[in-house]
Order: C-alpha cells, then structure tokens, then sequence
C-alpha cells in the first residue's frame, strides 16, 4: 500500500495540466470568473473538446469509450479539473443513463444513444421523482400502458434538473398496477421533443431556474426505447442511483472551495488582520479540512482498495452523506465570510456603476449558493434515506 | 419576579398580530416585496394612524404607549412572523433609541415625525472594511463652520431607498478603530452629496450603498457628543440586537410550525413522515431552539438596563446563542420539507432566508461569542 504517485503517474498529470492550459476555453473561463450563470453551450463547450480529446467518459469501459485509466489517473483527472476551476459535465448522460445503457441496453440501445452521449449531441435529463414520490421512489405513479409496439405515458415528474435544455430524459415508470411497488417499474428513454411533455420551471431560492416539472400527456414511447427487462426497471434504478451518490462525494471540487473560501478570508478584514487570522474561522476552515481527508481517504479505500472492481455498494451512501454536508459547510463559510456583503440579492443590480459597486464580486453568488447547497443533503436520496440503507445493508438492522 | 405581559403589552401584541394578519399574508408580502418600491407605503401608514403601533415604546409625554424595549420586542416578533420588510427596527429601536437616549430639542422635534409615520430612518453604520466594528469607521464628518462635511461610503444600509433620514456614524477625530472620535448624526436622506445605489436584498427587503461626496450637515444633526458618540451608538446597537433576536424568535417559531404541519401531510411509505422518529426528534431540537429564542431575547430585554459590560455580555449571550439557533431551525426547516423547502413557491424557503441574515446581522455567533468571552473571562 502506498500513495505515491509513479513516473508515469506524474507524467500524466503534466499532460493533464498542459492539456487544460492549452484548450481550456478562455471566454469560458473569464464567464465564471465573473461568477455570470452558466448555458447550456457553456457547458457543451468544454464537453465537446473532452471528446475530441477522447477523455470525456474516464469511467466508462474502454469498449464504449472509455480512457482505460489507472483509478490513480481517473483521481489524477478530477483533481487537475477541479484545481483548474474546469466547468463541471452534466452528469445525466456520462454518469447516469449511460452507465446503465452500457450495463443493461440491447445492442441497438448501445449503438444509437451510447455515441451521442459522448459527443454531446444529446442532453439528457433524469425523470425520477414525482410529487408524492420522493424519499419513497418506489411509490411512483407515472403508467406506461401497452399499445401495439408503443407505451402510452402518463404523470408527473419533478426537480427534473436542467430538463428545460433536454434532448432525451431516462424515466421511471409503471408498467404493471398489481405487482409488488418495485417489481412494477420499468425503465423508459423518452425523446423530450415527443407530443404530450410539457416542461414548467420550478425557481429556487436563490433566484435559479434550475428544476422543472415535466408533465406527460399520452405521451407514445416505443417499447424498443424501455432499458431491460419490462418491470425490472428498479433493477436500472438502484444501480444508477448507487453510481450517483459515489461521484456526489465531489471531493475534488471541494478541495478547490475550501481554497476559494481561504481566498475570501485572506482578502476580508477582520480589525487589523486578515480574516483568515481569526482564530474561530481559522478553526472551522481546520476542521473542514480535516473532514474532507476522511472523506478523500475513505473514496479512495473504495477506488482502489481490494473491492475496487465490484462497483459501487451501499458504502456509497457515507460518500453521499459526508460529500453534501462538506458543501454546504463550504457555502456557508464563504457566506459567513462576505459578512454583510452577503444580504445584496445579485439578481437584482443593473447593470455597470463601477464607480459605486456592490460589494466584492466573490460576494454576489455567496447567499444564493448557500441556498442552493441546501439541495445537496435532499438529492439523490436524501440523507436520511442513506442513513436507513446505511443501518439496513452495511450493519444488517 | 414577573416573567408575565402587561395588559397592554398583550393588547399590542394582538391588535398587531390581527392587522397583519390581514393585511400581510405570504402572498401579499411577495407581491409588493417584488413591486418597483418593494413596499406598501400604507402599510406603514396604517401601523402609525390607525393602530399607533409606532408609538409603542415611546413615552406618553413623547405622544406613545409608555413601553419600551419590552413592546419592541413584541412588534418585532410579529413582524418576524409574517416576514415583515417594515422599517421599524432602524426607524423605531435604532433611531428612536439614539433620540430617546440624547433628549433635547432633537428628541422633541423628530419623535412626533416617527410616531405619526411621517419620518423614515436607515441606520447607516456598517462599512465594507469593518465587518461588525462599530468603531471601525473610515467615513468621516469634518468641522465646517457649524457644521460638519461627511465624506466615506456606508455599505448595505437597509431600508435606506426608503428612507427621509439616516442615522450615520462618522469619525470626527481619532484613528480608524480608535473608540474616541466616533460620532453619530442624524440628517436629512436628500441632503445634496448623498449618493445611493438601491438594490432588493436576498430576504425580500431594500437596501443601499451609500456614499457621502462632501455632504455639508448643519450643526445640530449631532446626537450626543462630539467624538465621544461610540457608547450611545453600542448601546443603541444592543437595543437593536435584541429587537433583532425578538425577530428570530417569530421567524423560527413560524419555521417550526411549517414543518410539523408540513410533514402531518406529507405521506411517504405509506405513512405521514411526522411518524418517524427521526423527524420527531429533529423537530423536538427545533423546538427547544425556539423555546431557547424567546427565553434569551426576553432575558436580553431585562438586562439591557444594566451597566455597559453587563449589558454587552448579555446581549451576546443572546444573539450567540440565537444566530446558532436560527440557524439549526432554518436548515432543518428546508432538510424536513425536501426539495419543495428550496423552492420560491412555498413561504418556509423564504422564512429560511430571513433567518439566514439574521444569523449575521449585529453579528454573527463567532463574533457575539468571542465579546461574551472578553467580557465574562477576560482578555
């Protein structure tokens, strides 16, 4: 056991880096400097060069198109992308659908949407959770109902992310009324363009609109679109949901926020010092640390300790929960840091007057990204779902 | 020992809770929050002239109730309960307290205008280098014949697009976080040199940065002593920072009550999810921080009598020990509600971002703990 990196390990990383200092968009950048929201082409900019460059799905099997990194080169990767402040890729297509595609899709499923997730081409959204269902997935009540060689589609689905830009949403649906809550389920890839879908914004506290409500009005879905077996689409829905909650640890990016959050508090003034010399913030920003390398310490035991090949379990839900407490604890330090700096709601300013600003920029998304890190302990099963699959799979109660 | 309200304190108390109640429903305060003035300027009108609510901690010779820092508290819950954006915390305690605490002729000239809903006061104290130290100051007020010249930028001063007045400290000698020196003055909103830049605030309220550009004061805009105004002006700020922890309490017992009634409703497996006791034993937390609110804000309101470093210790006792509390209330609001706590739609999201910026205002827990410690265990 060692944590050294090999010669061709940092020979890798020099790559990496020179790779990104090379491509990376520079307008993109100077956009997130300037902490403006991000498009939907800003973040398929970044996207379409990772797949040029054949680096864009690291954790796929190479027979997809998969890099065939070492887990020390795929850490490697998302250390290098976070410190480099890269945009992050939407995950619906590269960590959720296509996994599952590639695990349990016909050859045809493959050959079609399996390219196309890779090059960006399609943007997929994730239709999980209704509004009766939420901790208790299962319970959903979305039909798919049987007609010729087509479903017919009806319900609602909510905090369906980012579906306002979707090409293609992943779907759970009922396929069989009778049947025991899970054994009913089946798993659907549905063209968001289909008549029948209608997509409304649900804003968020800080001002976003980043969720929706994605009603279906006999919506007609081919069955050659349904992932696996007919009523076995709860089978599709654990295994994605376990790969969620590994990549939801973001230890990388938070790595890269606790030093963004060191920034504004060597920057703010507390008396004569700088606000970082402050014992009790100094002390937080110690402990954050220190939770965090638990964190990267137990991700990587489960990357590259002796289950590595046995993809992600239960454990994942630890990862899950310490991951989304460490992010909200980064907001609200950055939030406590900006101090009254934080109450200007960003949204509202006009435009220009650098005669008379508003605060220092890395203020204006303080408060909203603290309300929006709120979301982080609610999805993907919220933390109390992954405590109870914590107590009932890993300590057999 | 008497921990009860007066009959009159219990009348003010109702007859404020009845009017907002039907005056300032969720919805209603959404839409004049979202409204170019971000207020209704009748509302304000109302709570002077028809229920003199604003009058209440006034002295009956001032033309008020007779209460003090006692009914403060109690309109200020109230307003915590309906999020209520009125001015009265700046125009009220803060502004109100500085005239009652120096009298005179500036007392009996401006009370009446507060009373009557005439006048509006922002309390502009906060600067972008000082963080919570009211000493800190870079704006300052130069003698000028006999009067003063301001000049310096004050940051984030709610309610001041509002505003006919601003309460402003300044320096008048001394160096920039020196206690002597610091002055405090109260002087027309629209004096010439007086730049504003509006914004909404994340809590539904207006704000300003404002930045004085030779402003020139007459003389008898200062209140209290010249370079000798820091004492009046923490004493004033205590004041506030109880009314604002009376605040916190209403918004947290709101947030409180949101979540036990939310998850009555809400059924998951099969079941309302206020049946699992890991819910249960959540909301008996937010419960005994609520509890813990009102007992501290009340216990702050009796001790802002006593001698300053008294005083001081238990004014950060309280707004430590509440900042911490809304805090926990406000985040376990969201976390019980589920992804519906961090929309706009439902008023909790809202009641959450409220208790946020109350965790900082006057303060933050970090801040009033480190002043407790000094002044209870030494340096």
């Amino acid at each position: 056991m060692d944590m050294e990196f090999s010669p061709e390990d940092l020979a890798f990383q020099q790559e990496v880096r020179q790779f990104i200092a090379e491509n990376y968009p520079p307008e993109l950048r100077e956009r997130q400097d300037e902490g403006e929201e991000m498009s939907k082409e800003d973040f398929l900019s970044w996207h379409r060069i990772l797949h040029k460059k054949g680096w864009v799905a690291p954790a796929w099997p190479v027979e997809y198109g998969g890099t065939g990194w070492t887990p020390t080169q795929r850490f490697i990767w998302s250390e290098e992308t976070a410190r480099a402040d890269c945009i992050r890729l939407m995950p619906f297509g590269l960590a959720m659908v296509g996994p599952v595609i590639y695990t349990f899709g016909t050859p045809e499923q493959k050959a079609h949407f399996l390219p196309r997730i890779l090059s960006g081409e399609d943007w997929w959204c994730q239709g999980y959770s209704e509004p009766g269902s939420g901790s208790d997935l299962a319970s959903l009540r979305t039909t798919a109902v049987r007609d010729g060689d087509d479903y017919i589609v009806n319900g609602q689905k909510t905090w369906t992310t980012l579906a306002q830009h979707a090409d293609w949403g992943f779907f759970l649906v009922r396929t069989d009324k009778d049947a025991k809550q899970q054994e009913g389920i089946s798993f659907l890839l549905i063209d968001m363009k289909s008549p029948g879908i209608t997509v409304r914004p649900i804003i968020t506290l800080g001002g976003e609109h980043e969720v929706n409500e994605v009603w279906l009005e006999d919506v007609r879905v081919p069955q050659s679109q349904r992932v696996y077996e007919e009523n076995k689409g709860w089978t599709c829905a654990k295994f994605l949901l376990a790969h969620e909650r590994t990549g939801i640890a973001g230890v990388a990016a938070s790595k890269r926020a606790i030093e963004k959050v060191k920034d504004i508090a060597r920057t703010e003034v507390d008396g004569d010092k700088p606000l970082l010399a402050n014992a009790f913030f100094k002390r937080k920003i110690a402990e954050l640390e220190i939770d965090l390398t638990a964190l990267e310490f137990t991700e990587l035991r489960s990357l590259a300790g002796p289950n590595a090949n046995r993809g992600p379990g239960p454990e994942s839900s630890l990862l899950k929960i310490k991951g989304s407490e460490i992010q909200q604890r980064l907001t609200e330090l950055a939030l406590e840091a900006v101090g009254h700096y934080g109450a200007p709601y960003f949204r509202g300013f006009g435009e220009g007057d650098n005669q008379h600003p508003i605060g220092p920029d890395y203020a204006h998304r303080a408060a909203p990204t603290y309300f929006n890190t709120r979301k982080t302990t609610i999805y993907g099963g919220s933390n109390e779902i992954q405590r109870n699959i914590i107590a009932k799979m890993v300590l057999g109660l | 020992m008497d921990f009860t309200y007066t009959e009159t304190q219990d009348m003010i108390r109702d007859t404020l809770s009845r009017f907002l109640a039907d005056t300032y429903d969720f919805e209603t305060r959404q839409k004049f929050t979202a409204s170019d003035a971000g207020r209704d300027p009748g509302i304000w009108q109302a709570l002077a002239q028809e229920l003199g609510m604003l009058g209440a901690a006034f002295t009956e010779e001032q033309g008020g109730l007779g209460g003090g820092a006692l009914e403060n508290a109690i309109v200020m819950e109230e307003l915590g309960k309906v999020l209520g954006i009125e001015p009265y915390l700046p125009t009220v305690v803060i502004g109100g307290g500085a005239l009652k605490a120096v009298g005179g002729a500036q007392a009996d000239a401006m009370i009446p205008e507060i009373i009557a809903g005439n006048a509006i006061i922002a309390f502009a104290y906060a600067e972008p280098q000082g963080r919570y130290d009211l000493a800190n100051l870079r704006t300052t007020a130069k003698k000028d014949g006999a009067g003063y010249v301001l000049n310096g930028h004050k940051g984030v001063v709610y309610a001041a697009p509002w505003a006919t007045h601003l309460l402003v400290t300044a320096r008048t000698g001394g160096g920039q976080r020196e206690r002597d020196g610091v002055s405090l003055f109260l002087i027309d909103a629209n004096l010439p040199g007086v730049v504003r830049r509006d914004y909404p605030t994340v809590d539904g309220s207006r704000a300003s940065e404002i930045y004085f550009e030779n402003v020139a004061v007459p003389g008898d805009a200062l209140l209290g002593g010249e370079g000798t105004g820091l004492a009046l002006i923490e004493q004033i700020v205590d004041e506030a920072t109880i009314a604002t922890c009376a605040e916190a309490t209403g918004v947290m017992q709101k947030l409180h009550e949101g979540t036990l009634e939310y998850t009555q409703q809400r059924k998951q497996f099969g079941v309302p999810i206020a049946k699992f006791q890991v819910l249960q034993h959540r909301m008996v937390d937010m419960f005994m921080e609520v509890e813990q609110a009102r007992s501290m804000t009340i216990m702050g309101v009796l001790k802002l009598g006593l001698p300053a470093n008294e005083r001081m210790a238990a004014v950060s006792a309280a707004k430590a020990k509440v900042s911490r509390g809304a805090n926990f209330v406000g985040q376990n609001a969201v976390q019980t509600h589920g992804g519906i706590g961090i929309t706009q739609e439902l008023a909790i999201g809202h009641y959450f971002k409220r208790a946020t910026m109350i965790e900082g205002q006057f303060g933050s827990h970090d801040y009033h703990l480190e002043r407790y410690e000094r002044l209870t265990l030494g340096e």
